[in-house]
C-alpha cells in the first residue's frame, strides 16, 4: 500500500495559532496534562493511603468522605485510581519509546536501502504483527512469570512494527521528491539526508501515530493487567482494580464503574490530541477553514 | 493465479514458518523440565530419562522442531501434560466456542461500521455527522472487558434479560447457545466497530475528493449513486486493511472477554495451562492464534486483488 | 438565440472573491475559448456552469443555458444538464477515471443513467462512441481498466465520457494540458471533429494562447477573475487593444537577447556521453517467467561544450529525464560511459563524485516540490554548498547565499523566510541561486518554466539567458516546448524512444526537421504567430 502524505508548509507560530483554534487539540490536551497532572500529584499526596487496608471500610459506597467509594479492602478507589495512573502512564509511554527508538530507525534505513534490506525488513513486520501483544504477553509470562515489565515488552514489541511501518511509508512518499534529488546532487548520503530532510518531514506523522499508541498502550495495559498477566498486587493497576470488581459487580458496581472511567477519559483524551495534531497538520485544513 | 497472490501466498507460509520457530525457540528456553513437571517431584533420574526418551526431549533440536512441526501440520499438537488427553481434543471444543464469537463479532463490527462511515461522509460536518463520530470516538476509548462488565450490569444484573456469564454448550440448542454469546460478540464488536466507522469515513471522504468522483458527477450522476457506484468500492481498500489488523485484536479480545464471561473457550484454556504450567497447550493455542492471524491477512491480501484490478494483472 | 449567456457572474468562496462580473456567451456550434493565467477563475466558471463548485462557494448573477437558469436550478434538474446536454472534460487524465471500474463501465454507465437503455444497448452506444474517439475494439475492449491506458487514452476516454450523448455545450478544461505536444495535438484535432459534427458549443479553457487561437472562433481573456477583453480571436489578438493581451501574446512568443551564440568548437567538451543505456526491469506477468526489461535510454551519445546550451527535446516518457538524470549521477546506467571535463563520472563512489558534483547543478521542474518545506531559504540555498572542498564559516555562508539570491533577483531579506512565502515564480529563482551558489560549469534544467506562467515564463528564460552570459555557465535543458528550445538553445537534440534522433543548430533542427520524430514534434507545437496568421485569413 502506498500512502498519501501532504506536507505541512507552515512556520511553528502559524501551527500554534491554529492549535489554539482547535477544539480537538483543546480538550485533548487538557484532559491529558490533568491525567498527568494527577499521576505526579499522587505520588506525592493521595487523599489516602493505598497501601494500608482498612477491612472496616471496605466496599462502601460513594460518599463524601471517599468520593468514589472504597474496595473490598476498605481502600480508597480515587487514591488508588490517582497511583494507577503512574502505572499506565509509565507502561504506556515506555511502551512507544520502545517502538519509536527500535521502530523509527529501521523503517527510515528500509526506505532509504530499498531492495533486500526493506524487503527483509517487512517479512520481519509481517512476523511481528502475526503475534497481537497480548500472545507475546502469554509467552513473556510463561517464560518470566508475571510483571509491570512485561506488559511493557509485549506491548513495546507490537509498537515496533507499526513505528516502522508509519516511517517507512512516510519517507517512501518523501524520497522521490525533487527536494531530496536536489540534496543528493548536492552530494549529501543517504544517512545526512534522512536525518536531515526526512525525519523532520515525518516528525509530525510520527507524533499522532505517537498519541495513537500511547492511547492503545493505555487499553493494552489495561487489559493485561485484567488478566494478570501485568502489573501485580499491590501496586494499583486500573486493569488489576476491574479484575477485583469483577466478582462484586452486584454488590459494589463503583469498584468497576469509576477504574473504568479513569481508562476511557484517558484514551479519549489523548485520542483527541492525535485527532487535533493531525488536523492542525494537514494542509488542507486550512482550505477547508 | 496471477503474480501478486502468489507473491502473498509465499510470504504467507513463509511468516508462518518463522512463527512457528519463534514458538518452538521460545517454548525451549523455558525453564523447567517436562519430564520432570509430569512426573512430580518424587520422580528418579531414571524414570525421568526413560520417559524424556519417550517424549523425544533428547533428540537434536532441529530434529524436535521438524517432529513438532509436523504434527502441527496434521493436527497432531502432541499430548497435554496434565489433562493426558491429545491436546487437539482440548482445543477442538474450544474452538467451536471462540471461533463463532470472533465471526459473530467481526460481522457485527462490520455491519455498524460501514453504514455509519458511509452516513457520516456523506454529510461530513453536519450534525449526524458530528454526533456518530462523537460516539465513535468514545468507542475507540472505551476497554472492551470494562464496557462488557457494563452491558452484564445492565442486561444480566437489571434487565435479566440474558445470562451473565457461562456457556450451555451447542447440544443445548442453538438459539440458547448463541443467546449466551449476544454479550460477548457485542462487547467485542463495539470499540472494533467505533475504529472501523472512523477509518471508513475518513477512506471515503478522502475518495469523494478524487477527480474521477467528480467525472461521474459531471456524468450527471446524482449524489447517493456516485457515493454508491464509484466512491465505496474505491474506498474499501483502507477499510480491509484496518479490518486484517483487527481480526488479531480481536482473537486477543476474545480471550480476555471470555475470561469476563466465563466462556469455556480458547481463551479460558490458555490461562488455565499458563496457572498449570501445561506449557504444550500454551503453545500449541499461541500458534493457532498466530496462524489465524496470518490466514486473515492473507484473506485481505487476496480480497485487494478482487476490488482493486490493478493488483489483478492481465491473464 | 444563445447556447449559454453568463451576465455579470460573480462568485465568491468564502470571503475570498474569484470572479467579478464575468460575461460570456456561446452559440450553438461555437468554440469560445476562455484565456487565463493561473489563479484567474477559469476552472471556476466551468464548475460555476456545471454548479459543480466546492461547498463554500457562493455565485450571483445570471447563467442561462438553453432557456433554463443554472443558478436557480434544482440539483435534479442539473443531474439531468449534466453528461446529457453539457459534457465535460478535465484536465488531468490520469486521476480522472475510477480505477476499479472499467472504460466500458463508465462510458455506458451515463447513457444508461439518461436514456434509461438497457446494458446491451447502453454498451453498444459505449461501442461506438469509443470507437470515434479513437479506441478501436481490437486493442480497446470495454473490459479495459483505466490503469491499462496512457495519458492520451485516458483523456480519450474521459472525452467519449463527455460526448457520448451528443451533448449542446462541452466545457474541456485545460484538456491537453498534462499532455505533449504530439498528443496534444491528436486531441484538439478530436475535439475539433467532435464539435464540427455534433454542432456542439465548445468553451475551451487554456493558459496556452497560441492553442486557443488555434481552436477557437472568439476568445475571452480573463485576469483575476475580471474580463479584461473579448471578441473574435482574429482581431483581438492581431489589435491587441488591452494591454493585458499584448503582454500575453509578448510573454508567449518571447525570446530573451543571447548576444552571442556557443556553438561546440575547437574547445574541449565538457561533458561527454558515450553509448549510454539505461534498462529498467520490466513488470514481471509471472513469478516464473522472467521479466522483460525496458530501455528507457539506448545508446545515447552527445558532447556539450563549455558554455553552450543545449535543448533536449522529445516527447514524455521518451527517456530524456532519465538521462538527465544519469548525466547528473543520480541513476546509474547500465551500459556505456558519462565523462565531465574529461573525467569518468560513472561508477564512482559518491566520495569521489564530489568535485564533479561541484561543477554541475539542477534545476527541477515544480517550483513547489524542490524545497524541503521546513528549512529556511538560507539553509536551501546554501545545500550545494557542501560539495566544497573547505567548508565557509557561518558569516562567509550568509555572504555566499545572499550574493547567490541577488543575482536571481532577490534580496537578502528572503534568506529569513520559508519556501512557501514565496510564489512559483520566485520559487524558481531560488532553484537557480541554489544551482550557481557553487559557481558550476554545467546546470541541468529538467522542464525549469512548464510549471509556470506564460509572464514569470518569460522572465526565468530571461534570467537563464543572462545567468549564461554572465557567468559562462553551459545549459542542458529537458524540455517538450519547443518555444523554449527555440528560444533558449545553441543546439537541439531530439530524443524518441530512448534515442537521440536528430541534432543540430536551434534554427535549422526547429525549421527544418529532418528525422520523423522531429517532424512530428515541429508540426503538433503551438505557435502563436502561424495561428494568429492562419485565423486572420480564416475571419478575414
Amino acid at each position: 500500500m502506498t500512502m498519501r502524505i501532504d506536507l505541512p508548509e507552515e512556520t511553528v507560530a502559524g501551527m500554534l495559532a491554529k492549535a489554539f483554534g482547535n477544539r480537538s487539540f483543546l480538550i485533548g490536551l487538557a484532559i491529558t496534562l490533568l491525567v498527568v497532572t494527577v499521576a505526579l500529584v499522587s505520588f506525592v499526596w493521595t487523599p489516602y493511603d493505598v497501601t494500608k487496608l482498612v477491612i472496616a471500610d471496605k466496599t462502601q459506597a460513594p460518599s463524601w468522605t471517599h468520593w468514589f467509594g472504597t474496595d473490598h479492602f476498605g481502600r480508597d478507589i480515587l487514591s488508588m485510581i490517582m497511583v494507577g495512573a503512574r502505572n499506565s502512564i509509565a507502561v504506556a509511554l515506555v511502551a512507544v519509546g520502545i517502538g519509536m527508538g527500535i521502530g523509527v530507525p529501521l523503517g527510515a534505513f528500509a526506505a532509504a536501502r530499498g531492495g533486500m534490506a526493506d524487503e527483509a525488513l517487512m517479512r520481519i513486520n509481517d512476523l511481528v504483527f502475526a503475534f497481537p501483544a497480548l500472545l507475546s504477553a502469554i509467552m513473556i509470562t510463561a517464560i518470566f512469570g508475571p510483571g509491570a515489565v512485561n506488559a511493557i515488552i509485549a506491548i513495546g514489541i507490537f509498537n515496533i512494527p507499526v513505528f516502522a511501518r508509519v516511517a517507512r511509508a512516510g519517507a517512501l512518499a518523501i524520497w522521490p521528491r525533487e527536494f531530496i534529488l536536489a540534496a543528493r546532487a548536492a552530494g549529501k548520503g543517504m544517512t545526512r539526508i534522512t536525518v536531515e530532510h526526512i525525519l523532520p518531514n515525518i516528525a509530525t506523522l510520527l507524533l499522532v501515530q505517537g498519541t495513537i499508541q500511547f492511547a492503545l498502550g493505555i487499553l493494552a495495559e489495561a487489559g493485561l493487567s485484567y488478566v494478570g498477566l501485568g502489573a501485580q498486587p499491590p501496586m494499583p493497576s486500573w486493569g488489576r482494580m476491574l479484575f477485583d470488581a469483577q466478582t462484586r459487580m452486584v454488590t459494589a458496581p463503583w469498584m468497576a464503574i469509576f477504574p473504568g472511567m479513569a481508562i476511557v477519559v484517558t484514551v479519549l483524551g489523548l485520542n483527541l490530541l492525535g485527532d487535533g495534531i493531525a488536523d492542525i497538520l494537514d494542509p488542507k485544513s486550512r482550505r477547508r477553514r | 493465479m496471477t503474480a501478486y497472490l502468489l507473491k502473498r501466498l509465499i510470504i504467507a507460509a513463509l511468516t508462518l514458518v518463522l512463527a512457528s520457530m519463534v514458538v518452538f525457540a521460545v517454548m525451549e528456553i523455558l525453564p523447567g523440565d517436562p519430564a520432570r513437571l509430569m512426573l512430580g517431584l518424587n520422580a528418579s533420574a531414571d524414570q525421568i530419562e526413560v520417559l524424556r526418551n519417550q517424549m523425544g526431549l533428547n533428540a537434536p533440536l532441529i530434529l524436535r522442531y521438524l517432529h513438532w512441526a509436523g504434527g502441527l501440520l496434521s493436527l497432531d499438537f502432541g499430548r497435554s501434560y496434565t489433562y493426558s488427553v491429545p491436546v487437539i481434543d482440548l482445543v477442538r471444543e474450544r474452538v467451536a466456542v471462540s471461533l463463532p464469537l470472533a465471526l459473530i463479532a467481526l460481522a457485527l463490527s462490520t455491519l455498524i461500521a460501514i453504514p455509519v462511515g458511509v452516513f457520516s461522509a456523506s454529510r461530513q460536518g453536519r450534525a449526524g455527522d458530528t454526533l456518530a463520530m462523537g460516539a465513535a470516538q468514545l468507542g475507540v476509548a472505551v476497554p472492551n472487558f470494562w464496557f462488557a462488565l457494563m452491558l452484564i450490569y445492565l442486561f444480566a444484573v437489571w434487565l435479566r434479560l440474558v445470562p451473565a456469564g457461562g456457556f450451555p454448550g451447542w447440544n443445548a440448542g442453538i438459539w440458547v447457545a448463541l443467546k449466551s454469546l449476544i454479550l460477548p460478540a457485542v462487547a467485542l464488536a463495539l470499540p472494533q466497530a467505533a475504529i472501523l466507522g472512523r477509518v471508513a469515513r475518513s477512506a471515503l471522504i478522502e475518495v469523494l475528493n478524487e477527480d474521477y468522483i467528480r467525472t461521474a458527477r459531471a456524468k450527471g450522476l446524482p449524489y447517493h449513486a456516485v457515493l454508491w457506484r464509484h466512491a465505496l468500492r474505491n474506498a474499501m481498500i483502507p477499510v480491509l486493511t484496518i479490518l486484517g489488523l483487527q481480526f488479531a485484536f480481536l482473537l486477543a479480545g476474545t480471550i480476555i472477554i471470555e475470561n469476563v464471561f466465563y466462556l469455556p473457550g480458547l481463551g479460558r484454556l490458555i490461562f488455565q495451562a499458563i496457572t498449570q504450567r501445561d506449557l504444550i497447550v500454551v503453545e500449541s493455542i499461541v500458534m493457532l492464534l498466530v496462524a489465524a492471524v496470518i490466514v486473515i491477512n492473507l484473506l485481505v491480501d487476496f480480497s485487494y486483488a478482487i476490488v482493486d484490478p490493478r493488483l489483478r494483472g492481465r491473464q | 438565440m444563445s447556447l449559454l449567456e453568463i451576465e455579470n457572474l460573480s462568485l465568491a468562496i468564502g470571503a475570498t472573491p474569484i470572479l467579478k462580473g464575468v460575461e460570456l456567451t456561446i452559440t450553438p456550434g461555437e468554440v469560445v475559448g476562455l484565456v487565463g493565467e493561473s489563479g484567474s477563475g477559469k476552472s471556476m466558471t466551468a464548475l460555476t456552469i456545471m454548479r459543480l463548485l466546492p461547498h463554500l462557494a457562493r455565485a450571483e448573477g445570471r447563467v442561462t443555458f438553453d432557456g433554463i437558469d443554472i443558478l436557480a436550478a434544482t440539483e435534479d434538474q442539473m443531474c439531468a444538464l449534466r453528461g446529457d446536454d453539457i459534457g465535460m472534460v478535465f484536465q488531468e487524465p490520469m486521476t480522472a477515471l475510477n480505477p476499479v471500474k472499467t472504460i466500458g463501465e463508465q462510458v455506458a454507465e451515463g447513457i444508461r443513467w439518461h436514456t434509461k437503455a438497457g446494458r446491451a444497448e447502453a454498451e453498444d452506444r459505449a461501442r461506438k462512441i469509443l470507437d470515434r474517439v479513437g479506441l478501436p475494439e481490437a486493442k480497446f475492449p470495454l473490459s479495459r481498466y483505466p490503469h491499462e491506458l496512457s495519458g492520451g487514452q485516458r483523456q480519450r476516454v474521459v472525452i467519449a465520457i463527455a460526448c457520448a450523448l451528443k451533448p449542446k455545450l462541452l466545457i474541456a478544461d485545460e484538456p491537453t494540458t498534462a499532455l505533449d505536444v504530439v498528443l496534444q495535438a491528436q486531441i484538439l484535432d478530436l475535439l475539433r471533429d467532435l464539435v464540427r459534427e455534433n454542432r456542439m458549443g465548445l468553451l475551451l479553457i487554456s493558459h496556452d494562447l497560441a492553442v486557443v487561437t488555434e481552436m477557437a472562433d472568439r476568445l475571452t481573456i480573463l485576469r483575476h477573475g475580471e474580463v479584461t477583453e473579448a471578441g473574435d480571436t482574429a482581431r483581438t489578438l492581431s489589435q491587441q487593444q488591452h494591454p493585458y493581451t499584448r503582454e500575453l501574446a509578448l510573454a508567449s512568443m518571447h525570446v530573451p537577447a543571447r548576444p552571442k551564440p556557443h556553438l561546440a568548437g575547437s574547445a574541449k567538451p565538457l561533458l561527454e556521453v558515450e553509448g549510454v543505456g539505461r534498462d529498467y526491469p520490466g513488470r514481471r506477468k509471472s513469478l516464473f517467467r522472467p521479466a522483460q526489461p525496458i530501455r528507457a535510454v539506448d545508446d545515447v551519445s552527445l558532447t556539450i561544450g563549455p558554455a553552450q546550451s543545449v535543448a533536449l527535446v522529445g516527447r514524455s516518457g521518451c527517456g530524456k529525464s532519465t538521462l538527465a538524470r544519469m548525466i547528473l549521477a543520480l541513476d546509474k546506467p547500465t551500459a556505456g560511459t558519462i565523462r565531465f571535463r574529461g573525467e569518468a563520472i560513472t561508477g564512482k563512489p559518491e566520495q569521489a563524485l564530489k568535485p564533479a558534483r561541484r561543477d554541475m547543478q539542477v534545476v527541477f521542474q515544480d517550483p513547489y516540490g524542490s524545497f524541503d518545506p521546513r528549512q529556511k531559504v538560507e539553509k536551501l540555498v546554501a545545500e550545494p554548498l557542501h560539495l566544497l572542498e573547505k567548508q565557509p564559516a557561518a558569516a562567509e555562508r550568509r555572504e555566499m547565499v545572499a550574493h547567490a539570491l541577488h543575482e536571481v533577483g532577490l534580496g537578502p531579506r528572503d534568506m529569513e523566510k520559508y519556501p512557501h512565502e514565496f510564489s512559483g515564480g520566485q520559487r524558481q529563482r531560488l532553484s537557480i541561486a541554489r544551482a550557481i551558489i557553487t559557481r558550476p560549469k554545467l546546470v541541468v534544467a529538467d522542464e525549469p518554466v512548464s510549471a509556470l506562467d506564460v509572464s514569470i515564463r518569460a522572465q526565468i528564460l530571461d534570467l537563464f539567458a543572462e545567468l549564461n552570459q554572465k557567468l559562462g555557465i553551459a545549459y542542458l535543458f529537458i524540455t517538450h516546448d519547443l518555444t523554449v528550445a527555440r528560444a533558449m538553445a545553441d543546439e537541439v537534440l531530439v530524443m524518441h524512444e530512448g534515442k537521440i534522433v536528430e541534432r543540430g543548430r536551434a534554427a535549422d533542427v526547429l525549421d527544418h526537421p529532418r528525422s520523423e520524430a522531429a517532424q512530428a514534434l515541429v508540426a503538433a507545437a503551438p505557435d502563436l504567430h502561424r495561428a494568429i496568421a492562419r485565423k486572420m485569413q480564416e475571419q478575414g
